[in-house]
Parts: C-alpha cells; structure tokens; sequence
C-alpha cells in the first residue's frame, strides 16, 4: 500500500469549492444562470411571443393567420366596439384607483398614525383578511348583496331609499336592472377587491413620515390642513402612487369581476379571453394584450418622475 | 402554440377539402389494459361525485381497460389535446369534430365491431357531424336542446311559443315589459339563435342554415340583436350565475340548457322550459377515436360500452341530455323514464339545429358566409352597445 500526498484524495465537492474560491465568478454564472434563463425565456420570451403575434393578421375570408408583418391587426384596435372596449376599461381603471385612493388614505393613516397594540393587529387582520378568502367567492358574494332581491336592495326597501338606487340605475350609461347588473356595481366590487393592495403600500409610507416634522410644521404656526397640505400629503405621494400602479394594472387585467357583476360589456380582458379561443383570432387578441403594457409604461414613467420610486 | 397548430390544421383541412379515408380497425384484439379519453366535465362519471352515477367501475372490471379521463373545458382545448395525441378517444361536440376530422386527427369506424351500433338512433346514424362521405368518424355519445327557460309564475297560461320575448320588447303576461327580465347567451354563437329566429320571420331573407349566414342575413341577425341589448340586463355565459340570476334578479325568460332547468326545478323554484315554434339549436357528442390511439381495442369496447342503455339512461339523467340509444328512455335500465326524456327534449329533434362552426366555404358558395371569427369580433361589438 502506498500513500502518495500527505492530504487524502480529495471528492468531488472539495475539488468544486476550491474552483469557486479561485474562480468566484463560475460560482455567480452557476447560481444566476436558472432565474435568467426564466427570466429571458419564460417571462420575456412570452411577452416577445406576444409582440410578434401582434403584427400578424388574421385573413378575412378564410380566417387563418397571416405571418406577415402589418400594423392592420393595430389599426382594429381603432374600430369603434374595439376603441369603445379600451376606454371603457381605462376609465374603470382610473376611476377604480381614484376611489381607491380616497377611502385608503384615511384607513391608512389612522392605522400608520393613531393604532397601537392590539388595535394594530386588528387593522392588519382586517386588511389582509379578504386577501386569504378566494376571489371568486368574494365576487360571487357581492353578485349576491347587489342583486335586485338582495341584501342591499332589501335594505333599501325597508327604509325607503329606494330611490336612490333607481335614481343612480337611471343615470345614462349607468343603466341596469339592478346594481349587480349596472357598470356601478363593477365599479364598487373593483373597488372592494383591490382596496387592500392600496392600503398597504399608502401605510408603509406613512409610517415613514417622521413626527418631527410634523410637529416642526405644527412649531411653525401652520394648521393642521396646512401641515396635511404640505407635509404630509408630499411625503405620503410615492406610497399613494405605489398602491395606484397595482390597482390601475390589476382592473386594467382583469376579466372575471366583469363577466359575473356588470352589462356584460367587454373590458379588454374579457375581449382577450374571446378573442383567443375559438375565434383563433390572436392577432387581435395579442393587439388587446399590448395596450395596457403600453399603458402601465406611460403610467411608471409619470409614476417614476413624482418619486414613487426613490424609496427602492 | 397549441391554438396555432389548430388553426394551421383546421385551415389546411378548409383549404385541401375532406381528407382520405384512413385504414380502419378490422378486428379486435385482446384489451390493451388501459383507454385514455378527452371528455367534458361530467361526461365519465365512476361514482366519485355521486355513488349513483358511476359508468365506469364495472366496464373496468368486465374489460380489463382501466379508464383514464382527461376533463377539457371548451372544443378548442379538446382538439388541442388531440393534436397533442396520447389520447385514445375524445367526446367531441360538433364544433370540434369535423377539424378533428379535416385534421386527420380521428379515424373511421368499424361499426361492424360494434355490436349495439344497430341500437343507435336512426337520427343520429348518419349525422354529418361526424360522418364524411359516407364514413362514420365516431360513435354518438348524447345531445341537447338550448331551451327556453322560463317562470311559470310570469307565464301563467302556459309557455311562451315564440323566441320574440327574448329578441323583441313586448308586454309578458304579468302586465310588466320583458325589459331587464330577460337573458342570452354570452357567446358569439348566440347570433346563430337570431338568425334561427329570423328564418322563422324573416323567410324573405332566406336563411337556411342559421350557421351559414351570408352578409345580408348576417347583418339583419346583428340588428336584431342590438335590438335584444336593450332588453337585456346582463349576458349569461356560467349555469350556476344564471341561475342565481333567475333567482335573485328578477330575470324570468332566457335560452338555457335543461341542466339549469332540472337544478331549479329541484330546488322547487317555479320553472319549466319549451322549445319554441322557430325550433332551438343544440348540441350533439361523438365518441371519436385518435388516428395513433395507442389501445384501439380498449377504445373499440369502450364505445360498444357507452352505447349501452344503461349508461345512456344513467348519462341523461345526470347532464341533462338525451340518450343517443332510444330505448334507454322506456327499458328502465336506468334513471331515464319517458318522463324524463321528454323532459331533456327527446321528441324535439327535428326543431333542433345542431352546433357546427360557421366557416366562410358553406353551402351559398365558398367564401360567401361569414366565418366565425367577425361573428366573435361583432358580438363583442353587439354587447358593447355598438
């Protein structure tokens, strides 16, 4: 038996840590290559798919796509059903963050300012809580409260205001049967559904806007509307704008709020949705899909020059 | 990718024509142990969901083929699976099964290895759905009517005999407008239940086919029913929100399926349905085999089982459809009594116009009718308030 070097041979694991503590860059290659590879292929490579589908064109007699480069897949986008889908859906989106913004704001600033202890827990209880239930049944039960023959329109009757809902279900473009089935009661499920993910980013921020401040304002001999004005409001904005990119992009998305409350009237999502399936339109579908990507970017770069991100 | 190979497929089968006749199953083998099946949701029941209702357990027992179901939820998936392949058979609905067809995907069957073939509903036999020159590409499953739903406590004197108080505005018997009160359908085929309308209505238009409409026809079904977006509160496109919304929204008249008409009327609520003087589309299912199917003998007892009157029977009861064997309705060797099948609109096949995709080639000349993709497009434009 003979012995040849002093150490024992070494395995396989050994000889690679001495590899990536002399070549520490083969170990960075090795741990970052896979999220890349998702990253490029998966993530991108669908969204580049996507693009390309985009300038294809569907043959309007025989229904088959066309792998040639147009813009006339673009240019239906235009049409006025299509044009009146994607105002449709950016007005909800818009009016869906401003009231969103409105209710969190007080919520937020009352758990980032005032609660304590217990009250604290409760706060986040009650925020996250609707985030752990299922989104269908959450939805699904406000089909059930804003029904002709449900709870609100029960409560309404026992109290005779009544006519505030018909008065609101007349308002022209508004029309439905009842709140369930008028673009209002969209609105209102919108609104309650993507609450929470403003709440959350509007409290962070608040949170970090130091008593000092307040209290140098307040040394200052500015009221409180002027402390709310000019301190806190500003501090709060990057906040205020982070919940906004989540609830304008989440309603800019999504198709199933408006296929169960509402006319029944296409938003991009469900157009999407249509478009792709037995229609083997994708083309169009992927015209659809584009708009609320170009939208979202005009949206950051606003987003990006009032601050919202200087905190990342 | 999946949809571009269906659609590569379905327009090369529109562009070369029909496809050759593939070599079929000559005489069976011993079972291979094992059948894979694409099916709807519900369609192959083990007694999983209810003990009641289980067509599977014995089959496996008598055969050997233990039955693997794949559940897909729209044609388009189920073609998708089948261009795929590794799958043995699929039920496919009459949107699905001639691109199957056209896309060599399926091939013919021996009927003569099917013995209760002789029991199948002469209707059906031959139904161009699934037969191409004389070949059959599958054996019937089960098919349905879309009904007209309705409240009986509105339609008090008995049912509603024209499909006008869904697509025009007009006073119902309770003395109130229909205004608000009632639904359709929430997918572009819809147009096709217009233009069956307008074939009973407008017989100067000329419609034949609901589903081969030309421009002229096509635009006066579009007409009719923007005229039906004012009376319409919201479209249906769910079972279960439909009837939620016969229940809490005061919605008293719409096309459905009986599956949601049995459900109402097990909850008692005061519902019934009829087909119309115009008549009503429906739907048809055959069992069709993969050109590759890995198990053809497995798939080939499998079929003979499914024509069973048993399993027709149980099947009909359970979806709400009706038995393509006949005798399943009166032999009581299941669920199904006459009852029943009149019920599910056993009688009324004649008044129904079966699923099929419009396509551009039809019978007014090729490229004379609308394709199926504009009636997407406008109906989305329809329900938009355009």
């Amino acid at each position: 038996m003979t012995t040849s070097a002093i150490l024992p041979a070494r395995g396989l694991a050994d000889r690679l840590t001495a590899l990536f503590w002399r070549r520490p860059k083969v170990l960075l290659a090795l741990l970052l290559t896979p999220p890349l590879l998702w990253l490029g292929v998966v993530y991108l490579g669908s969204l580049a798919a996507l693009l390309l589908q985009s300038f294809y064109s569907i043959d309007e007699f025989s229904g088959v796509v066309k792998e040639e480069f147009t813009l006339k897949t673009y240019g239906e986008l235009f049409r006025p059903s299509n044009f009146d889908i994607l105002v449709r859906t950016v007005t909800m989106a818009a009016l869906v963050t401003l009231a969103c913004a409105a209710l969190a704001f007080p919520i937020a600033y009352f758990a980032a300012r005032y609660a304590k202890g217990h009250w604290k827990a409760a706060f986040y209880l009650g925020v996250m809580l609707p985030l752990w239930s299922s989104y269908l049944v959450k939805v699904y039960a406000w089909k059930l409260i804003l029904a002709k023959e449900g709870i609100l329109g029960w409560a309404a009757e026992q109290t005779h205001t009544g006519w505030i809902i018909s008065g609101l279900l007349s308002i022209p473009g508004l029309e439905g049967s009842s709140l369930s089935t008028s673009p209002i009661g969209t609105f209102m499920v919108f609104v309650y559904i993507w609450l929470p993910y403003m709440i959350l980013p509007m409290q962070a921020a608040l949170e970090r806007v130091p008593n000092s401040m307040l209290e140098a304002s307040a040394d200052l001999g500015a009221t409180r509307g002027q402390t709310f004005r000019t301190v806190v409001l500003p501090l709060a904005l990057p906040g205020i704008i982070a919940g906004s990119i989540f609830t304008f992009s989440l309603t800019l998305g999504d198709y199933i709020i408006p296929q169960i409350i509402g006319n029944s009237a296409n938003f991009i999502g469900m157009a999407v949705y249509q478009l792709q399936g037995t229609a083997g339109n994708i083309p169009l579908a992927a015209a659809f899909a584009v708009v609320p990507i170009l939208i979202m970017l005009i949206y950051l770069a606003i987003a990006r020059r009032m601050g919202a991100f200087d905190a990342l | 990718m999946k949809t571009m190979k269906v659609m590569a497929t379905s327009a090369l089968a529109l562009v070369t024509g029909l496809s050759p006749v593939l070599a079929q199953v000559t005489e069976l083998g011993t079972p291979e142990g094992q059948v894979n099946i694409v099916a709807w949701p519900g369609y192959i029941e083990r007694g999983e969901t209810d003990k009641a209702y289980d067509w599977v357990t014995k089959f496996e027992t008598d055969t050997g083929c233990k039955v693997n179901v794949k559940t897909a939820n729209t044609s388009d998936e189920m073609v998708a699976l089948m261009n795929e392949g590794g799958f043995d058979l699929v039920t496919a609905s009459g949107d699905a099964s001639l691109r199957l067809v056209a896309g060599d995907r399926v091939q013919p069957i021996n009927t003569d290895l099917i013995p209760s073939w002789s029991k199948v509903d002469a209707r059906l036999k031959d139904a161009p759905w699934f037969t191409v020159g004389g070949v059959h590409y599958g054996v019937p499953y089960q098919w349905g009517p879309n009904v007209l739903m309705y409240n009986t406590d509105v339609f008090k004197d008995g049912p509603p005999t024209s499909w006008s108080v869904v697509f025009e505005e007009q006073t119902l018997p309770d003395g109130q407008s229909n205004k608000g009160r009632v639904q359709a359908y929430d997918g572009p085929i819809h147009i096709a239940d217009a233009a069956q309308y307008l074939m009973a209505h407008k017989p100067e238009l000329g419609i034949t086919s609901p589903y081969e409409l030309n421009e002229d026809q096509y635009a006066a079904a579009l007409d009719l029913l923007r005229g039906q977006r004012a009376l319409v509160s919201r479209y249906w496109h769910d079972a279960y929100i439909q009837m939620d919304d016969f229940k809490n929204e005061g919605v008293v008249a719409s096309g459905s399926w009986p599956f949601q008409v049995g459900m109402l009327q097990l909850e008692s609520l005061p519902i019934a349905s009829t087909i119309p003087e115009e008549g009503a589309t429906g739907w048809a299912d055959t069992t069709m085999m993969h050109v590759d199917a890995a198990n053809p003998t497995c798939s080939y007892l499998w079929m003979e089982h499914t024509l069973s009157s048993n399993l027709q029977s149980d099947l009909a009861t359970w979806f709400g459809s009706n038995p393509v064997v006949p005798e399943a309705c009166t032999d009581g060797s299941g669920m199904s009594t006459a009852d029943t099948c009149k019920a599910n609109g056993m009688d009324d096949f004649d008044k129904v116009r079966f699923w099929t995709t419009p396509v551009s080639d039809c019978a007014q000349g090729a490229g004379a009718c609308v394709p199926y993709y504009r009636w997407v497009s406008d109906y989305i434009g329809v329900i938009g308030g355009r």
